[in-house]
C-alpha cells in the first residue's frame, strides 16, 4: 500500500462520506429502476375485462393487480395505448402540443410496468419538464411541519402562525404522546388561521383518532394512508387496496382532504420487494393510489429517500416517481421532508428535482422550527435554512411556496398565535399557558428554551377534547368572546367549508378570502414558454424582495465630509531621481472618502506618503483624471515621476506599483487584493516604490489570498467603480495635488 | 349538464344552493346564531354527490365513485363507519360477514360502497384474506 493521500483522506472526512452508496442488488429489491426482476408489461383485455397485467394471468394475480384491474384501467385507453409503442408515449410527455388531459387519459390505458418502463426513458432535464406540465394545479404550494419536543402549545401556535404568514398552504404537525394529538391539532389550527386565514391543518396520528379530530373540526386533512408495491408489505401493514380506498372514503365523508402516501424504497426495507425495483413497485402504487379515487398522493421515496440515495440513479428515480404520480392526475407532495443527505450539496442538488419544475407541494413538510423540534425524522430543510429557500427562489426566479417575512412580523404574529392559544386554553378551563410562554414562543429558538408544563394536566385535557366533544367551533366562539374576532372568524370559516367540501377536489387549497383554489377551477395549462404559472407581476415582487436585500443606492463609501486634496496646478514630468509620484484615482478623497474595507482616504495616503519617505524618496500626489483603471492610473504617474516609479490607488483601494518603461498592463507589484490592505500595507507599499526608485533589492509585500473576497464584495466593489468611473474626465491631464490636511496617523 | 356543474364549482361561492344538514344557507352561517352546531358544518350526502359529479366531469372518474362512497357513508355513524373499515382489513372477516355487510350498506341505499365490499370479497377468497 502505498502512502496516503492527504487529500483523499480529506475527503473522506467530508459530510458526504457518512453515507453509504452500494452497487444495485437486484435480489434485494436494491434497484433504482430497470431492476432484472421487473415484469414484461403487458396487458391483456378480453372484451372490457382485463385478464392479464405485466405477465401475470388473473389466476395468479396478487391483491394489488385485482384492485388495479378492476377499479384502475380504462379499456379505451388501454385498447388506444396498446397500439402506440413506449417511446412515443415518451415523446409525448415531453410535447409541449401534447395536452395534459391527453397524457392523463393515456395513463389509464397502461400497466404498472409499462408507466416505469415510459418514464424511465427519460432523463432528469425530461423529467422536470415532465413534472412541470403534468402537475396538477396551476401554482406551487409548499406544506410545513410545525412539532416540538415538549408538545408545547404556545409554540406550536407561534410555529403554525408563521408558517402560515410565510405562505405555506398547508401544516401538519403530530405527537410524542398520542394523548396530545386533540391540543396539539388544535394549537396550530388557531395559529395557522391567526398566521393566514385558509391555511389547512393535520395532525398524523393512528386513523381512529385522526377521524375523530376531523369530525370535530381540528383538522381538515390527512396524509396517513399508506401503501406498499407488494402483497406481503401491504398486508403486513394490516391493509389491503379496498381497506384503504374505503378509508379514504370515510375520511371524505367526515369533509377531509386525504392525500396517500407512499414511495420507493419501503419494500425493500421490510424485507418484501420480490426483488423488483424501487420505480416499478411504485408505480404499483401509484396504480392503486389513483384506482382507490385518491386526490394526490406524497411520493418520492418520503422517508426511504437516504435509501433510494444510495442506489445509483437514485435521485432520477426519485424524480420519476413524482413524475408518474403526476401523469396519473393526483396532486402530489414530493418529498424533500425526510434527511435526504449529510451533505448540503447533495441534498440540494436532489432538491432542485421538484424545486424547478414545481410541484403541488414542493415538500411534504418543510421544518418551520428548527431540526432539533421536529417529531417527523424530518428537517431536511429547516427554520435556519429558511433564507436559503428564499434566495434560491429569487436566484432562479421560481415560486417554491415560501414567502419572505420581516423579523418584527414574525414576533409579532407568534406573539398573537401564542396569545390566542392563551385565551383558549383558559375559556375551555385547560392548564393555563402562561405570559412568559406566549413571550417565549414569540422569540425562542426551540422548545429547550420554554419552560416544562405539566405533562398529566395537559394529557387529560386532551382527553377532555375527545370526551366533551370540544370542537373547532366551539373553538372559535371561545376566541370571539375573548374578542379576538379576526381569528375566531378565521377559524369558523374553516369550519364553514367543510359544508361545500369543495377542497375534497384533487390539490384542494384554500385562499385567504376562503376560496378553495383546485385542479378543477386552477388547473395547470401549461402548453410552451408564455404559458401556465409563471412567477411574474405582483407575486414575483413578493417573493424577491428579502429582508436581508439591501438598496443598492445606499451601498459604497461615502464622500469625506472636508475635501482632502486640493489641485495646485497641471501635473509636471520631473527628473529629480528620487521624485515618487502617488497616483490617485479620480473619486480619491473626493466624491469618495473611504477605500472598500472602511479605511479613510485620507489615512492611507499618509501611510503611502510615509512608506515613501521612510525608504528615502521624495512622495508626490497626482490626479489621473482621464481614467479609473489602476494600471492606468499607476502608468501615468510612473510617466510623471523622476524617478520612473509610482504607487498608483483607486478610489475602492486597489493599488499597485508601476514603472514607466513597462507595459500600462504591466506591473512591479499588483494589490488586487483590497480588502486585506491595511494601513500596514499602503506603508510597505510606498517604501517598495522608494525602493525600486531608488535601485534597491526589494523583497514583494506579502499579500493574502481570500478567494471569497470577490462573492462577498463585488457588488460593493461595483458600485464604488460606477462612483469612481462618474468622475473620469475623458482626455484631462493628471492634476497635482496638495493635502489640505493630511494626518500623520498609520 | 357536464359543464354545468364546473361552471358550478366551488360550490360553496356565495349564492350557492348547498345546505347544511339542518337546512341553512352559507350565508346563513354565523358564529353567534345558536342554529349553528358542530353537527350542521359538515357536508350532507347531497352535496358529496355533487362533488362527485363535479369530480367525474371533471374526468376523474375514480375520484368520482370514492366520493360516491363518501356521499353514502356521510349519514352512517361514525363507530359503524370504523367497524366496516375493520372488517376490510386483512383477515377480519369472513366471507359471509363481508356479504352480511354488502346487504346491511345496500339497505341503506349504499349500493356503491356494497358493491365495493362484495368486490373486496371475491378478492380476498381468491388471495387467503379471510378470516
Amino acid at each position: 500500500m502505498p502512502e496516503r493521500s492527504e487529500r483523499f483522506a480529506a475527503r473522506a472526512g467530508r459530510e458526504l462520506r457518512r453515507e453509504v452508496l452500494i452497487e444495485p442488488l437486484a435480489e434485494l429489491g436494491l434497484v433504482a429502476f430497470d431492476g432484472p426482476n421487473d415484469p414484461v408489461p403487458s396487458l391483456v383485455l378480453e372484451g372490457d375485462h382485463v385478464v392479464e397485467l405485466d405477465g401475470r394471468r388473473e389466476e395468479d394475480w396478487d391483491v394489488l393487480d385485482h384492485f388495479v384491474a378492476r377499479n384502475g384501467i380504462d379499456p379505451a385507453a388501454a385498447r388506444e395505448a396498446a397500439s402506440l409503442e413506449d417511446g412515443e408515449i415518451a415523446r409525448r410527455l415531453v410535447d409541449v402540443d401534447c395536452a395534459r388531459a391527453e397524457l392523463v387519459r393515456l395513463s389509464r390505458g397502461l400497466s404498472p410496468a409499462r408507466l416505469a418502463r415510459i418514464v424511465t426513458m427519460l432523463d432528469p432535464v425530461e423529467l422536470m419538464f415532465a413534472l412541470k406540465k403534468l402537475r396538477a394545479r396551476h401554482a406551487p404550494a409548499n406544506q410545513a411541519h410545525v412539532t416540538n419536543l415538549k408538545e408545547n402549545p404556545a409554540l406550536l401556535a407561534a410555529d403554525a402562525a408563521e408558517a402560515a404568514a410565510r405562505g405555506f398552504a398547508e401544516l401538519e404537525t403530530t405527537v410524542g404522546v398520542s394523548r396530545y394529538a386533540p391540543l396539539n391539532a388544535l394549537a396550530i389550527l388557531v395559529g395557522a388561521q391567526t398566521g393566514r386565514p385558509g391555511v389547512m391543518t393535520q395532525c398524523a396520528v393512528e386513523e381512529r383518532l385522526n377521524l375523530r379530530l376531523a369530525i370535530q373540526g381540528l383538522v381538515t386533512y390527512a396524509e396517513t394512508l399508506s401503501v406498499y408495491g407488494t402483497e406481503a408489505v401491504f398486508v403486513d401493514g394490516d391493509d389491503t387496496p379496498w381497506s384503504k380506498a374505503l378509508l379514504a372514503s370515510a375520511y371524505a365523508s367526515r369533509g377531509v382532504k386525504v392525500r396517500f402516501t407512499s414511495g420507493g424504497g419501503s419494500e425493500a426495507l421490510m424485507g418484501e420487494s420480490e426483488g423488483k425495483s424501487l420505480l416499478y413497485l411504485e408505480a404499483r402504487c401509484l396504480a392503486v393510489v389513483r384506482a382507490a379515487g385518491s386526490q394526490g398522493v406524497q411520493n418520492g421515496s418520503i422517508s426511504c429517500v437516504a435509501l433510494a440515495l444510495a442506489l445509483p440513479g437514485g435521485t432520477r428515480e426519485v424524480l420519476a416517481e413524482n413524475v408518474l404520480a403526476a401523469w396519473l392526475d393526483l396532486e402530489v407532495a414530493s418529498g424533500n421532508d425526510a434527511i435526504a443527505s449529510h451533505s448540503e450539496i447533495r441534498k440540494t442538488a436532489k432538491l432542485m428535482g421538484q424545486f424547478l419544475p414545481g410541484t403541488d407541494f414542493v415538500t411534504s413538510g418543510y421544518s418551520s422550527m428548527p431540526r432539533y423540534d421536529n417529531m417527523f425524522g424530518g428537517g431536511n430543510y429547516d427554520s435556519h435554512d429558511l433564507d436559503e429557500w428564499l434566495t434560491l427562489q429569487r436566484d432562479w426566479q421560481v415560486d417554491a411556496g415560501i414567502e419572505p417575512l420581516a423579523e418584527e412580523d414574525a414576533v409579532t404574529v407568534r406573539e398573537r398565535a401564542a396569545r390566542a392559544v392563551q385565551v383558549v386554553f383558559e375559556e375551555l378551563g385547560f392548564p393555563p399557558v402562561t405570559d412568559e410562554e406566549v413571550a417565549l414562543a414569540a422569540t425562542c429558538l426551540d422548545s429547550r428554551d420554554l419552560p416544562d408544563r405539566d405533562r398529566a394536566a395537559d394529557v387529560l385535557a386532551g382527553d377532555r377534547v375527545l370526551a366533551e366533544g370540544i370542537s373547532g367551533l366551539d373553538v372559535a366562539r371561545a376566541l370571539e368572546r375573548r374578542g379576538l374576532r379576526d381569528v375566531a372568524e378565521a377559524v369558523f370559516t374553516m369550519q364553514r367549508q367543510r359544508v361545500a367540501a369543495d377542497y375534497l377536489q384533487t390539490a384542494a387549497v384554500i385562499d385567504a378570502d376562503g376560496t378553495v383554489v383546485s385542479a378543477v377551477n386552477a388547473p395547470n395549462d401549461y402548453r410552451g414558454p408564455g404559458t401556465g404559472y409563471r412567477l411574474e407581476g405582483a407575486r414575483w415582487e413578493r417573493l424577491r424582495r428579502l429582508p436581508h436585500a439591501v438598496d443598492a443606492r445606499l451601498l459604497g463609501a461615502p464622500p469625506p465630509s472636508e475635501p482632502l486634496l486640493r489641485a495646485v496646478g497641471e501635473a509636471r514630468a520631473l527628473d529629480a531621481p528620487d521624485d515618487v509620484v502617488i497616483a490617485v484615482g479620480p473619486a480619491f478623497a473626493g466624491a469618495l472618502g473611504e477605500t472598500i474595507n472602511g479605511l479613510a482616504h485620507g489615512v492611507v495616503l499618509a501611510a503611502i506618503v510615509d512608506g515613501v519617505q521612510d525608504g528615502g524618496a521624495v512622495p508626490r500626489v497626482v490626479r489621473v483624471r482621464r481614467s479609473a483603471d489602476v494600471a492606468f492610473i499607476g502608468h501615468d504617474g510612473a510617466r510623471l515621476a523622476g524617478s520612473r516609479v509610482a504607487v498608483g490607488i483607486q478610489s475602492k483601494g486597489t493599488a499597485l506599483i508601476h514603472r514607466a518603461d513597462l507595459q500600462p498592463l504591466d506591473n512591479l507589484e499588483l494589490f488586487g487584493m483590497a480588502p486585506l490592505l491595511t494601513l500596514e500595507s499602503y506603508r510597505q507599499i510606498g517604501l517598495n516604490a522608494a525602493g525600486y526608485a531608488l535601485g534597491r533589492a526589494v523583497s514583494p509585500v506579502p499579500t493574502l489570498l481570500d478567494n471569497y473576497a470577490r462573492a462577498k464584495l463585488i457588488v460593493r466593489t461595483t458600485l464604488l467603480h460606477a462612483r469612481e468611473a462618474a468622475e473620469v474626465v475623458r482626455g484631462a491631464p493628471a492634476v497635482e495635488v496638495a493635502p489640505v490636511e493630511i494626518s500623520a496617523a498609520v | 349538464m357536464t359543464d354545468g356543474i364546473l361552471r358550478r364549482y366551488p360550490l360553496g361561492r356565495s349564492g350557492s344552493e348547498v345546505r347544511t344538514p339542518g337546512g341553512l344557507a352559507l350565508e346563513e352561517l354565523s358564529l353567534d346564531d345558536a342554529r349553528v352546531t358542530r353537527d350542521e358544518l359538515r357536508a350532507t350526502p347531497e352535496t358529496l354527490r355533487l362533488q362527485a359529479e363535479v369530480a367525474e366531469a371533471a374526468g376523474r372518474p375514480a375520484l368520482g365513485a370514492n366520493l360516491r362512497r363518501a356521499a353514502e357513508l356521510a349519514d352512517v355513524p361514525h363507530d359503524v363507519v370504523l367497524d366496516l373499515y375493520t372488517a376490510l382489513r386483512p383477515r377480519r372477516a369472513t366471507a359471509a360477514e363481508l356479504e352480511a355487510w354488502a346487504v346491511r350498506l345496500e339497505q341503506r341505499g349504499a349500493v356503491c360502497t356494497a358493491a365495493f365490499v362484495r368486490e373486496a370479497a371475491e378478492v380476498y377468497a381468491a388471495r387467503g384474506l379471510l378470516a
